[in-house]
């Protein structure tokens, strides 16, 4: 079925075909239509789960971890402020290596307050354990809301759905639907490993003495080592049965490409444009699409990178103080490796402004013309 | 005396608590009137500790630890996760200290107590911080020494009324209980077990450490407690009908603080002025008592 759907709907439908149990959200700009649509989907019979409608987002995703622990499917949405307020508990959930679904609309942290597009606020939670994932276009917000319970519940660890607010989470797209049908012959009922029962008393999360937390931890870090091949397989086996492929990454022409564009989120559309139009040129330029960031899909970027002479990295976020977050992941990964190309940073776009094609083409014309880059990330569009 | 408990004992022998530690006596007491049918949610507070560390339980009864604000939330989120499975007779206890109640809980709590969920919280209340090493929270005694709290600068402030906080969400059941008297307080909890909503029971927690000691009387100080009004025994019905279930024999402050070493400091004009609040409190607690309950009918 094809519908025409703001990318807020395509995560709720996601949800939905999820077959999720248990939902707690609280309301933030521009995260809010996925909360009121799931509520309407609650209401009307068409989800069967319980919806909380908790008083803030720490007791959002403290419930959604308490229920994902009984052993049913949970699920929260949440954005900016609201998720910085979760952070206590992101690092809980998947410390407790629970197979939590949850969407992030990006949106610039305050202040000064702004509710537009910006990663700092998901980028800001990388280091408590999430997988993150980021799209490009609504049907991608659907397909990964199911991917996600797949990859989550395969490594036990909670999945972070990334989107650009506004350029995705209220713009309409037509999107595929799959039928109940179809995604219950592809996501198979949870099974949880552990879950809290009066039968088998356990005690969940509890005092650990150094004796226990180091391997405990080093089992945590294994998973999101495993989890950078289940991304794959996942992507590879939904596209399989629904005909739309996804990976840890997407490079697009890179094999022979000089100049290699590295983005995420809404970047990449008016990136796939310019690229499109350079090839006609004759430029060889290349497209690496980072979907995931969480666990970083290494080898992936060393073997779209390797052989390129220039790779412009893309970021609308910043690391107070160190710069473009992609492009020092990047930087990072193409270390100790032979035939790196010069790595290209670029800041723009922060707080929802605008990237457009042009844009993308100057900074592809600068990097051509340059010797090398410079140490810092770049700013582009600065109105000083 | 014999007494007939509805359940076998749940709390296990190897748990960890301090000698005299009334949190683990209100722990047997509680989940004996609960049963085995049950999750119990602990929030950090000494019970973190009492409860074991991995991979041991003192519990017989599955334990999900959580974070300090969230145990309102996360006892919700149990709640909702078993109503999915259809287990609703599978009761859902929450047991939490003062500091993960008064203070960082207390949005959580009135969250969960707003929505009215299906889930019995037990507060134990030994008046501060006592796992971090006695630094005052909200349930602090007025004038008492914490180590937060120094006798040149001691608790300021009344002691915060949670009863009143949680009667003003309207919850079904509210109560307070005191370990002096384990019949009142098995009886309370087995009546949250029975009741659907939200039940809020707020038990004085005596810790010998904390409050200066000796662990032999932390029962009879406990006692002089609720008989000196400090600590009032009874029950809120729908935030409106009060029920004092235990009647005090009248003795003066005095003799629950010169009981105790955390309030040694203490002169005779301060007693006087404790022993003049306490009696405007009492005196509210029998108003209220006495007043013709709002009937809801539906």
């Amino acid at each position: 079925m094809k519908k025409v759907l703001m990318g807020n709907h395509a995560a709720s439908w996601g949800v939905q075909l999820s077959r999720v149990k248990m939902i707690s959200a609280y309301p933030i700009t521009p995260q809010t239509h996925i909360v009121e649509e799931l509520s309407e989907m609650c209401g009307d019979g068409s989800l069967d789960a319980r919806f909380l409608k908790v008083e803030s987002e720490h007791s959002a995703m403290a419930s959604v971890i308490a229920s994902q622990a009984t052993g049913v499917r949970s699920f929260t949405a949440s954005s900016s402020n609201g998720l910085a307020l979760m952070h206590e508990l992101l690092h809980w959930a998947a410390g407790a290596r629970l197979p939590i679904v949850m969407v992030n609309v990006n949106r610039a942290l305050a202040p000064g307050w702004n509710i537009w597009a910006d990663q700092g606020d998901s980028l800001s939670q990388r280091d408590t354990g999430w997988i993150q994932i980021y799209v490009e276009d609504n049907q991608e917000v659907l397909d990964s809301v199911i991917q996600g319970y797949r990859i989550a519940e395969s490594v036990d660890l909670p999945v972070m759905i990334c989107y650009d607010a506004f350029f995705l989470s209220h713009t309409y797209e037509p999107v595929d639907i799959p039928s109940y049908d179809e995604v219950d012959a592809w996501l198979p009922p949870y099974t949880p490993t552990n879950h809290l029962d009066p039968e088998k008393p356990k005690s969940f999360y509890p005092l650990v003495m150094p004796d226990n937390y180091m391997e405990i931890k080093y089992k945590f870090q294994q998973a999101h080592e495993q989890a950078i091949g289940v991304i794959d397989e996942v992507g590879q086996s939904f596209g399989t049965s629904f005909d739309r492929y996804y990976g840890v990454v997407e490079a697009v022409q890179c094999e022979d490409a000089d100049i290699i564009l590295v983005t995420s989120g809404t970047i990449t559309s008016p990136a796939r444009l310019v690229l499109e139009e350079m090839r006609q040129k004759g430029e060889k330029v290349g497209l690496l699409k980072m979907r995931t960031f969480r666990p970083f899909p290494v080898k992936a970027v060393q073997q779209a990178l390797n052989g390129a002479k220039k790779a412009i990295v893309v970021d609308r976020n910043c690391s107070w103080g160190k710069g473009g977050i992609f492009a020092d992941e990047i930087k990072s990964a193409m270390s100790n490796t032979t035939d790196a190309p010069m790595i290209y940073s670029y800041i723009a776009g922060l707080g929802g402004r605008s990237i457009t094609p042009d844009d993308i083409r100057g900074l592809i014309e600068e990097a051509i013309e340059s010797d090398s880059p410079s140490s810092e990330s770049v700013w582009k569009g600065l109105k000083l | 005396m014999r007494k007939e408990f509805a359940h076998d004992e749940l709390m296990m022998p190897g748990h960890l608590a301090c000698q005299g530690c009334g949190g683990t006596i209100i722990m047997k007491h509680a989940l004996r009137a609960v049963g085995p049918d049950a999750v119990c949610v602990i929030p950090a507070c000494c019970w973190t500790i009492i409860s074991g560390n991995f991979p041991y339980s003192a519990l017989n009864v599955p334990v999900l630890h959580t974070a300090f604000a969230t145990s309102g939330a996360a006892a919700s989120g149990v709640r909702a996760g078993l109503d999915m499975q259809g287990k609703h007779d599978t009761k859902v206890l929450a047991f939490a200290g003062d500091g993960g109640t008064f203070d960082i809980g207390i949005q959580s709590l009135s969250g969960a107590a707003e929505r009215n969920e299906d889930i019995i919280y037990i507060c134990y209340d030994n008046e501060a911080y006592m796992n971090t090493g006695v630094q005052r929270s909200s349930a602090t005694p007025e004038r008492a020494w914490t180590t937060t709290t120094p006798v040149t600068h001691p608790k300021s402030g009344a002691k915060k009324n949670m009863i009143q906080i949680l009667a003003g969400h309207k919850v079904p059941y509210c109560a307070t209980a005191n370990i002096a008297f384990p019949d009142d307080l098995y009886r309370k909890v087995r009546n949250a077990a029975e009741i659907k909503g939200t039940c809020f029971i707020h038990v004085l927690s005596p810790c010998p450490s904390g409050w200066k000691i000796p662990s032999e009387k932390a029962i009879e100080v406990s006692r002089l407690a609720t008989h000196s009004k400090v600590f009032p025994i009874y029950e809120v019905y729908h935030g409106e009908e009060y029920k004092i279930t235990m009647e005090p024999d009248e003795i003066p402050v005095s003799d629950y603080l010169k009981s105790q070493g955390r309030f040694r400091h203490l002169k005779e004009e301060d007693m006087d002025f404790i022993q003049e609040r306490v009696d405007y409190e009492w005196k509210i607690l029998l108003q209220r008592s006495m007043m013709e309950p709002f009937h809801m009918n539906f």
